[in-house]
């Protein structure tokens, strides 16, 4: 294990950045494509998670492990905020059987 | 060599992730989230950041993605109800992610931070280094989570639970 974090030391940091980036922008294209309401919610994981691992490299980069603490809390975060989208998605479904998020335009008045 | 498995393990995120948004069925989507999210352990791994990745790995592909696989075989969804949005719609989102990557990238690239990935200390990412962290300085967010995550699951089943009273 150490043999292969050592041996990592060549990768520049701007590439975990233009990795995240990558992926933090299918997210967004997900959200802005999709109407399924579960996809559009993976989709903010995506980001959730693109962000993570931005976050971590920064924190070796910088040799600093509270990115790392961030990381977790964002986890928890994430948990909370799955548990309680879920909810209201199964809400909307049992409502208006379907998770069409067009179903759900009134909400804009 | 093994600087080559970042980028091996980067373009599997990359595609595994592209197929999350493009997959017609939401079953599909799905598992390739489970994919995606097993590159990321690997990519935590990698920058030896061992405790974050076993929490990835019990969190995200343990418990989010079975509430995600959960719900989407109770709602008895599939490729014939999935809602797809007209072309145009697509494919202006499309654009509007390129013009947001052009963007960073662009930035990006002015900043120029092109400093190798370098791991000073090597413990840095293990449960002792973070733990320590985790009780010291960061002691009132931690207890504010639990109260978070508490909240959360009241809500969850205040949410879920059926309306007695006025059905």
């Amino acid at each position: 294990m150490e043999n292969l974090t050592t041996q990592m030391a060549g990768v520049p940091l701007n590439h975990y950045i233009y990795l995240c980036a990558i992926i933090f922008t299918i997210g967004v294209i997900g959200v802005l494509t999709r109407r399924n309401a579960i996809v559009i919610f993976m989709s903010v994981e995506l980001m959730l998670n693109a962000v993570n691992l931005l976050l971590t490299a920064f924190s070796v980069h910088s040799n600093d492990p509270s990115g790392q603490v961030f990381v977790f809390f964002i986890m928890a975060l994430a948990a909370a905020e799955v548990a309680v989208g879920l909810a209201i998605i199964v809400m909307v479904y049992r409502n208006t059987k379907s998770i069409d998020i067009n179903v759900l335009n009134r909400l804009k008045w | 060599m093994s600087t080559q498995v970042f980028y091996f393990v980067a373009t599997l995120s990359i595609i595994f992730s592209l197929m999350v948004i493009f997959a017609k069925n939401p079953i599909h989507s799905v598992l390739y989230l489970i994919l995606t999210f097993f590159t990321f352990t690997v990519h935590y791994v990698l920058l030896n950041a061992q405790f974050l990745a076993v929490v990835n790995f019990i969190v995200y592909m343990g418990a989010i993605m079975v509430l995600f696989l959960f719900v989407l075989m109770l709602l008895n969804l599939n490729k014939e109800t999935e809602p797809v949005k007209s072309p145009l719609i697509k494919i202006v989102g499309v654009i509007a992610g390129c013009c947001l990557i052009v963007t960073l990238v662009g930035s990006f690239k002015a900043a120029s931070i092109n400093s190798p990935l370098i791991l000073k200390n090597q413990g840095l990412g293990l449960v002792e280094n973070l733990g320590k962290e985790l009780f010291g300085p960061f002691l009132l967010p931690f207890e504010l989570s639990s109260l978070l995550l508490l909240a959360a699951m009241v809500g969850a089943v205040l949410l879920s639970k059926r309306d007695e009273v006025e059905a």
